[in-house]
């Protein structure tokens, strides 16, 4: 027994025991809590956020003081590093953001409770681990403790058939999925005899590129990952969870767990596979075609808002893949900026949703939108600010995200799916200025009536303006995107 | 041969439980299958040497996990249940699954055992019990998984309370 | 330590297959020698229990799933007991603490289960 448990460790552990703590501090708290204070939960967790994100800054400063590139923690199980703390920061926000429009929304839904807000503590930590995990036990326990968190969040409106119905589907896909995972683990172990990245890779590398064990490796994680970013063909999860779930859920599902989905996955392909990249290169190809191509024709013809955005964020799946199949640099850091770019436009765009709910109605109906130009021009200019992001028409941050995705692709020769990703953007703009019609040219309707809070202000706020601002001044960002590459392509 | 005839027994007593599990009629009997199918999965464990396994296999899935079928079954109901008709319109899609996975079955058969190999297994301390390596790596090398498992336990418990309580 | 396999486990094979004479030789002797009366008392479950009251068929409330889900979890949690019992003289101290994070954050589970009321199944203040 030489197991020791050093500063080191604790220091690389520390944003999630945080978090863990401050989960089940709420956890606690909340029962000395009475039912119409239930916002002091919210707070707690923001106050968390801000120790997490005290936690997180020092180690990306201990990282830049000592000019090292990564940090190792628990003898290899952990690893820190630029890739894990700039997505450990997209998680940070969209957290802290999922919080503070949380707050309203549950109240008109009646089912305000701490325990909301000990579950999105929770799933951040798993999504904490999927960033800076380098051993497959703890990757995949992070992986559940992300997944399971959002199974209960999705049908946390217990009332409400359709948000049950969302959770036992999301359910049922989900540990299929995370089956298929599992098994793909297991035969890495198999060929490798550890479950650290860094010897699968070793060992991988070493054996004949064609070897069927590999491919069934390869074929079987995949499988499970795409799962998890909603990429077709397995995406029929998507859209049923995020329309059943409460709204402000569906806005942290669509941005939070995909990004750590896709750091799981980037992870995962660039570090054991990266050595049989020719295998999977065409695979994910095609599948980020399929994905493009179904999400943006399914997207036409919804009449729901909450689906047509999720039929959307399958085809942003597709395009965040295809920076991974042309593999350059150019393409890694695209990535980078379209996650990031992502999480704020997409947030925007579905806490405007949650906005458009009210006592009287759902409001997640497109025509609940009419005329909003007329009756509150400042939510609708922000919600044009987020659509035209998302169909990714300069000067808004969409743009930035789409250009450094097809540079890549002709940078390494991808033309077909070059010329494919930009005549989707043609598709996504006609199905999002069906919503701008709606609100610029519609007449008023009475029952679309927004119902915000100082929460849902300042989180539409922060999203609009970083929409902004980063298509307009993108350097500071494109510097952290550069930095978030892994050490061997900066 | 001993270890070979024991192999085919358990694995009679897996597969042909489990083809029983999904073509009775009654739930409970369904779930007195399965219980057959799992134990003969304990005892495949223990072909391999893995005690410890087989003990938590019996203790998890046919003590814990059959428990929690049969409470559903008390929930559902069955005389409801039992007038569906089954296996509807699935035929051909099971079918086609069949077919794709005897292909592949077949594909990898073709290729035969000596293109699968695997990595060595670093045998260390050959005289312990398997339930003695798996407590030495679970405590030294797997600790983290260890402690998070017990929050993504608390998370499981808080999402049954959450789910199944009328009023929280 | 472990003898060759699987003569080891000859004992519970042994035992296996007496429970299976025994059970089946108390069934057929008893088919066989048994005198065979037919009514409806000897065809209800509990001949000299209750009397049967409505279709065994009826649903139960959730409450029951409830305490079955919590059932497993703290199942799994005990199942982690064992490992750690087997090799606790080695772990020593560094070993004990680890435990005890572990099973402070379950009993965090169990206090919460408790204080929301899932044990509780008798309506207060009646």
């Amino acid at each position: 027994m030489n197991f020791q448990f050093t500063q080191t460790d604790f220091f690389v552990l520390r944003p999630a025991i945080l978090l863990c703590l401050f989960g089940c501090g709420i956890l606690i708290t909340d029962f000395f809590i009475e039912a119409r204070q239930k916002f002091f939960n919210a707070l707690t967790a923001l106050i968390g956020r801000g120790f997490t994100g005290y936690a997180l800054w020092q180690q990306q400063s201990y990282l830049k003081a000592n000019g090292l590139p990564e940090l190792v923690g628990l003898s290899g199980a952990i690893t820190i590093d630029g890739f894990g703390i700039f997505f450990n920061w997209i998680f940070l926000i969209a957290t802290a953001l999922a919080i503070i429009i949380s707050t309203r929304y549950l109240e008109i839904e009646q089912e305000h409770h701490g325990e909301y807000y000990a579950l999105l503590l929770f799933a951040q930590t798993g999504m904490v681990f999927l960033a800076t995990a380098t051993e497959l036990v703890t990757l995949f326990i992070g992986l559940e403790l992300m997944a399971l968190s959002f199974y209960v969040m999705v049908g946390f409106l217990r009332g409400d058939k359709r948000s049950n119905e969302a959770a036992v589907k999301y359910l049922l896909l989900g540990a299929f999925s995370s089956g298929m995972l599992v098994y793909g683990f297991s035969i890495f172990y198999g060929i490798a005899n550890s479950t650290k990245l860094a010897d699968i890779a070793q060992a991988i590398s070493s054996r004949d590129p064609k070897d069927p064990m590999v491919f069934l490796a390869l074929a079987t994680t995949a499988v499970g990952l795409l799962f998890k970013i909603a990429a077709a063909p397995f995406h029929m999860w998507a859209p049923d969870a995020y329309e059943g779930a409460p709204t402000t859920i569906t806005a942290y599902l669509s941005v939070a767990s995909k990004a750590a989905s896709f750091a799981f996955l980037l992870r995962i392909f660039q570090s054991p596979l990266a050595s049989v990249r020719p295998t999977w290169e065409p695979l994910l190809g095609a599948v980020a075609l399929l994905t493009m191509t179904l999400g943006n024709l399914a997207a036409i013809s919804q009449t729901n808002i909450k689906r047509l955005l999720a039929y959307s964020s399958i085809s942003h799946a597709g395009y965040i893949l295809l920076g991974l199949v042309s593999g350059n640099q150019t393409g890694l850091k695209g990535i980078a900026v379209y996650i990031l770019v992502y999480t704020f436009m997409n947030f925007g765009a579905f806490t405007m949703v949650v906005a458009m709910r009210n006592q009287k109605i759902i409001g997640d109906d497109i025509d609940d939108m009419a005329g909003l130009m007329v009756k509150r021009p400042a939510y609708a200019v922000l919600m044009l600010i987020f659509l035209l992001s998302l169909a990714g028409i300069p000067p808004t941050a969409g743009f930035l995200g789409k250009y450094y995705i097809f540079l890549s692709l002709i940078q390494t020769q991808h033309y077909y799916l070059a010329v494919f990703a930009v005549l989707y953007v043609a598709v996504a703009a006609y199905y999002y200025f069906r919503i701008v019609k709606v609100m610029f040219a519609s007449e008023a309707v009475e029952r679309g009536e927004i119902s915000d809070s100082a929460g849902i202000r300042v989180a539409l706020a922060v999203s609009a303006v970083f929409t902004l601002l980063i298509g307009v001044y993108p350097e500071p960002f494109l510097e952290m995107a550069q930095r978030s590459l892994f050490a061997s392509l900066r | 041969m001993l270890d070979t005839a024991l192999f085919y027994i358990f694995a009679a007593l897996t597969l042909g439980g489990g083809v029983l599990t999904i073509t009775r009629r009654s739930a409970v009997h369904s779930a007195i299958w399965l219980i057959t199918s799992l134990l003969g999965v304990a005892g495949l464990y223990l072909l391999q040497r893995a005690e410890f396994l087989a003990g938590v296999q019996v203790i998890l899935y046919v003590g814990g996990i059959m428990v929690l079928f049969l409470f559903v079954i008390m929930l559902v109901n069955l005389d409801q249940a039992a007038k569906e008709k089954r296996f509807s319109g699935q035929k051909w899609i099971a079918l086609a699954c069949v077919a794709a996975v005897a292909l592949q079955a077949l594909w990898f058969v073709s290729k035969g055992a000596g293109r699968f190999t695997l990595g060595q297994p670093s045998i260390a301390g050959e005289n312990l019990g398997n339930s003695e390596h798996v407590s030495r790596v679970l405590f030294s090398q797997y600790l983290l998984p260890f402690e998070l498992a017990s929050i993504l336990l608390l998370v499981a418990i808080i999402g049954a309370v959450v789910m199944a309580k009328k009023r929280i | 330590m472990s003898p060759s396999y699987p003569e080891a486990y000859f004992p519970i094979l042994l035992q296996v297959g007496l429970a299976v004479l025994v059970a089946g030789g108390v069934l057929v002797t008893s088919h066989l020698l048994g005198r065979r009366v037919r009514n409806k008392t000897k065809d209800s479950p509990y001949e000299c229990g209750i009397t049967p009251v409505g279709d065994a068929r009826g649903r139960f409330s959730v409450k029951f799933y409830l305490v079955a889900v919590l059932f497993i979890l703290f199942d799994v949690e005990v199942v982690f007991l064992f490992p750690w019992a087997v090799v606790f003289r080695e772990l020593g101290l560094f070993g004990f603490f680890s435990m005890l994070l572990y099973m402070a954050l379950i009993l965090a589970g169990f206090f919460f289960v408790w204080k929301k009321g899932v044990l509780d199944w008798a309506k207060r203040g009646r």
